[in-house]
């Protein structure tokens, strides 16, 4: 690569300066649900052009097999994308693996070309691309396992994990630093590998599904950081800038899932988290709860003026949304002012309550963060609470001893009537008793989130025609 | 070679690129986590663009094969990211232009 550039090189990094343009405006239009779909256009049309300036390279030779590898890559990516919305969580820990695999084969193929001429810094970046590369393809292999619940979604820990981890970690550096050294030891580098794709295994082991909007986060933030370090190797701003763009965004986005579940951010890049302790397990003094009956649900609701529904996840396993989206239009037909309370961390993913929503046909002005909703809570007649637990206990607030402390909650407790769906008395993902479900001011509604849902929808609509 | 400038010039883009990364994500709605995240993940596989170079330049085996399923895995992502991104958006919709058949 001599400074000055050929003509045929000139137009194709000037085709990837269009593309990064194009791409950045493709992140900022997705500020608002309004712009964001020209982004998506803006994001195509950078990709079809940095793909058509590639193929202008000229040291290509054989087109056909990436025709191939173009064709099939569509095959596979066509269901994909066509995935029901409860599954996106784990179709996007498939597409990390997917992103990650890609990364870490070009770093080992560039290696083998040329070994043993890599200059230190190059072989480094290299390192850093592999490793990062590999652990980010298993782990999120296995994120994706757990999210499909082929693999126990149940926190798998033993003693000295921590130290396991740390050494293996430690082994791959050292092989690294070894190589960085000496690049003429090839056979070195397969097993930077295997240690790198079985650490990406050992880190999610210890994970729990609740952890998981963290986790798949910050596992997009290591598969923009390989790609950008790719981009370093083979010299390509484009790939830098692609690989930055996703990195920051895995990285904010990490830091708002470990905000919303009260962990430091030190806690999730070291990815120790997961090990919420078992302590205080569940005060036994069978206290008194009030329930009520559909019947009942619907008379409060219905004579209600404001009223906030809570979705947790559960609400989406029991598949209830569309059901909840008939009682907000029978509510919203009485003029009753329904709006939906969202906790960042509601649902498997970032963001994913939303989508779940939205599917529902939910307008999305109806769905307010936690940050701006909590301070209308005092002046709302009933918050309805949906397969959401952890996320409305008020322990989170006052209680010192709860494990759950410090986490920033939606503050239902504060509504003049608090209704929670929920199946039974059992406690939540976590092991820990909600003291909401105690107060004087709420009521319990058990059943199935669908049924009870359906029933309260058939009440209001019977009622009043 | 002049490495030594052209790290230089990859760490300014780098850094530079990831300073726009976080002004410009720090500004998207927690609406649209999701999709921004199935969005950027179809960004990075612009990947692909060195996947290709590896298998047209065809410099050895073991370069075209491993080039050619990371030609596979990216463009993959390119598809299906795009298409759930674009799905996803669909779904939103506001309460707002005249969405109300209201009955009486």
């Amino acid at each position: 690569m001599t400074p000055e550039l050929a003509g045929g090189q000139v137009i194709i990094e000037l085709v990837y300066l269009i593309a990064s343009v194009l791409f950045i405006l493709s992140l900022k239009w997705m500020s608002s649900p309004t712009t964001a779909r020209h982004g998506i256009w803006a994001g195509e049309i950078g990709m079809l052009l940095a793909i058509c300036g590639t193929l202008l390279h000229h040291g290509i030779v054989d087109y056909r097999l990436i025709a191939i590898g173009l064709v099939l890559g569509t095959i596979i990516g066509v269901p994909l994308g066509r995935v029901a919305m409860t599954a996106v969580p784990q179709r996007t820990a498939l597409s990390h693996a997917f992103g990650a695999l890609c990364v870490t084969l070009v770093g080992s193929a560039e290696f083998y070309l040329r070994s043993p001429d890599i200059s230190r810094f190059m072989m480094s970046v290299l390192s850093l691309e592999v490793i990062l590369g590999g652990l980010t393809v298993t782990g999120s292999l296995m994120a994706a396992g757990k999210l499909q619940e082929i693999l126990p979604q149940r926190p798998l820990t033993y003693k000295g994990q921590n130290l396991v981890n740390f050494l293996l970690l430690a082994c791959a550096l050292v092989i690294a630093v070894t190589l960085v050294l000496h690049p003429e030891n090839r056979s070195l580098f397969p097993f930077m590998i295997l240690i790198a794709l079985t650490f990406g295994v050992l880190l999610i082991i210890p994970i729990g599904g609740a952890d998981m909007p963290t986790v798949i986060s910050l596992l997009n933030g290591y598969a923009g950081l390989s790609a950008a370090a790719m981009g370093f190797v083979l010299d390509s701003k484009l790939l830098i800038i692609a690989g930055a763009l996703d990195g920051s965004s895995g990285l904010i986005l990490s830091i708002i899932m470990s905000k919303a579940m009260n962990r430091s951010f030190t806690n999730v890049l070291f990815g120790a988290f997961g090990q919420v302790q078992t302590s205080a397990a569940a005060g036994e003094e069978a206290r008194p709860v009030r329930s009520a009956t559909p019947e009942e649900a619907a008379a409060i609701l219905s004579a209600a003026n404001k009223v906030i529904i809570v979705p947790g996840y559960g609400m989406a396993v029991a598949q209830a949304q569309h059901k909840v989206r008939e009682l907000y239009d029978a509510l919203t037909k009485r003029g009753v002012d329904v709006r939906f309370a969202i906790h960042p961390v509601a649902g498997r993913m970032p963001g994913h309550m939303n989508v779940l929503l939205a599917e529902a046909d939910i307008p999305y002005d109806r769905l307010i963060e936690m940050d701006e909703i909590n301070g209308d809570f005092p002046q709302t007649d009933v918050a309805l609470v949906i397969g959401a637990n952890d996320v409305t206990n008020p322990a989170a607030r006052s209680d010192v001893s709860s494990p759950i402390y410090g986490m920033p909650i939606l503050d239902v407790d504060k509504a003049h009537t608090v209704m929670v769906i929920k199946r039974s008395m059992n406690p939540g993902f976590a092991g820990i008793d909600n003291p909401l479900y105690y107060l004087d001011n709420t009521l319990m509604l058990f059943g199935d989130a669908k049924q009870f849902v359906g029933s309260i929808v058939r009440e209001l609509g019977g009622g009043h025609g | 070679m002049n490495s030594s400038s052209n790290l230089i010039n990859a760490l300014f883009i780098f850094v530079l690129a990831g300073f726009i990364g976080f002004e410009v994500i720090r500004r998207v709605s927690p609406l649209l986590h999701t999709p921004l995240m199935s969005l950027t993940n179809a960004l990075d596989a612009i990947a692909v663009v060195g996947a290709i170079v590896l298998v047209g330049e065809h410099k050895s085996t073991l370069a075209a094969v491993f080039g050619f399923i990371a030609v596979v895995a990216a463009t993959s992502n390119i598809v299906g990211g795009f298409l759930i991104t674009d799905r996803m958006l669909k779904m939103f919709k506001s309460s707002r232009p005249a969405d109300k058949p209201v009955a009486k």
